[in-house]
């Protein structure tokens, strides 16, 4: 029996096309998967994303705990409603989860994180508290609905179907958030373009989604969710790095915080583990499609071996392929590669990523 | 039913074939086949000369979802292939009918007789859907 959001009907009778998607049922497309792609980066666009967990963490010190539960340091967050990215480590410097962590107030801290991963990181959090904070309150909000509205119209669209929303959020820099009413909302998102992720009461989203319709805001389904991600440079949890891989390897070093004193799980092995790959952006100049799993090959000197593609797919903006890929870490910038797709080797150079930022191309 | 036209004879593995009046077939896949796959992206056909045996992969139709294999639904000597797709593959997706993939000298036209027929086609679609 799959899981359901308290969108389910709404998608049905907006004629998506419902897939299985790590156990839940969701909408894969309404229509055209490429329509909808370019709809966020020219318009505006609405995205289910209740399968995601909303975990409040309340308590007194939640802020001590999480500082060594996380990989990055929640004292960056000192304004109220502000957002951190973040990764969760196993004590290997593996990666549990990514998640999104918003302080609220020194006794609430409030996180988003996967859905795949929801149920083995509450386990995780439950335990670790249990052995150092255990005044803690860990609660999953599985009465919650969470919905992205995404792209260049995106702000002044919720501006116009929630009366009262623009005083509060319209200076709202990105990664900020506010409490307005019965809504949380943050300026944040997965597509590479400006935009607010909306939390509200489950009961709340069929009439709430139906309002942003009527506003001009069109509903994307999760295969466009994927390459306006990909475009945007943005790691997907469980392709891009999961427990196997750490983040210093997958391209999320800039979310690990070395610097300070402050013990972390996963910290100390990181500190041991010398970084061989990195995840690079790779731009196909023959034709054909990259997909995760197919083999990079590098040839010549030093760097002979080979890399994998860990999401790839086809860019819509660019009309052209393109992928993420964990490679050696010496190689650079500029360098051509060949990837092995069936039975040929493709033509394909390493760029910088991201490839696509608020509806530019920048490869 | 508009989706599965009466006029052609379908392979279990979602193409259409349709056997023209010089003895010559055509190939495509169907109209379901492009629905289940979504937005085409790439198109690989086979060169022009290859044989084919029946049901040997030979072309790859690749949607933003996933790549898929084209099987031969018969075998015979590609002939032609529609070139028009490799730049623009949506064609598949706006007709699957007139949107085909390659032609084929029959080696053996007795093996349409294997295919699928339109009712044939949309039961196995119903079976597929359980």
């Amino acid at each position: 029996m799959l899981k359901t959001t308290p969108l389910n009907e709404t998608h049905r009778v907006m004629q998506a096309k419902m897939v299985d998607f790590g156990g839940w049922d969701m909408p894969l497309h309404y229509g055209s998967q490429l329509d909808e792609h370019h709809q966020v980066r020219r318009d505006a666009g609405m995205f289910d994303v209740s399968h995601m967990l909303v975990v409040d963490i309340r308590g007194e010190n939640v802020r001590d705990f999480l500082r060594g539960l996380l990989a990055n340091n929640v004292d960056k967050l000192t304004l109220t409603g502000k957002a951190l990215y973040s990764c969760m480590l196993t004590p290997e410097g593996g990666v549990i989860d990514d998640l999104i962590v918003y302080f609220m107030t020194e006794s609430w801290f409030r996180l988003v994180v996967n859905a795949g991963t929801a149920d083995k990181d509450i386990a995780w959090i439950t335990r670790q508290a249990g052995q150092s904070a255990p005044q803690l309150e860990i609660t999953p909000r599985r009465d919650l609905a969470m919905i992205a509205v995404q792209g260049p119209n995106a702000r002044s669209k919720v501006w116009a179907t929630i009366p009262g929303t623009q005083a509060v959020t319209e200076f709202l820099k990105p990664f900020q958030s506010v409490v307005f009413e019965s809504y949380f909302i943050a300026r944040t998102g997965y597509t590479g373009e400006d935009g607010f992720e909306i939390i509200l009461p489950a009961d709340d989203a069929p009439a709430f989604w139906q309002k942003l319709h009527a506003a001009g805001v069109a509903p994307i389904g999760l295969g466009a969710r994927d390459t306006l991600r990909l475009e945007a440079g943005m790691n997907l949890y469980g392709q891009d790095m999961d427990e196997t891989t750490n983040p210093l390897e997958s391209g999320l070093a800039w979310t690990v915080d070395l610097k300070s004193d402050r013990d972390f799980i996963g910290k100390f092995s990181l500190q041991q583990k010398p970084v061989r790959q990195k995840l690079t952006g790779l731009l196909l100049l023959d034709k054909g499609i990259l997909r995760s799993h197919q083999k990079v090959i590098i040839k010549g000197g030093e760097l002979s071996g080979q890399g994998e593609i860990t999401s790839g797919g086809f860019s819509p903006t660019l009309n052209q392929s393109i992928a993420l890929a964990r490679v050696p870490v010496e190689l650079a910038v500029g360098d051509e590669v060949s990837v092995l797709i069936r039975d040929r080797q493709l033509a394909a150079r390493v760029v910088n990523y991201p490839f696509v930022r608020n509806g530019k191309a920048l490869v | 039913m508009m989706s599965i036209p009466a006029a052609l004879k379908y392979a279990k593995s979602h193409e259409w074939v349709k056997a023209e009046e010089d003895g010559t077939v055509t190939v495509g896949i169907s109209h379901h086949a492009q629905e289940l796959l979504g937005d085409m992206v790439f198109v690989e056909l086979p060169k022009v000369g290859r044989s084919l045996a029946k049901s040997e992969e030979c072309a790859v139709v690749e949607s933003v979802k996933s790549a898929s294999d084209v099987y031969s639904p018969i075998s015979g000597e590609v002939v032609a292939v529609n070139t028009e797709l490799e730049s623009a593959p949506e064609k598949i997706n706006q007709d699957a009918y007139t949107a085909w993939l390659f032609r084929l000298k029959p080696t053996n036209l007795g093996e349409m007789d294997a295919l699928l027929d339109a009712a044939g086609y949309e039961k196995l679609i119903a079976e597929e859907a359980h």
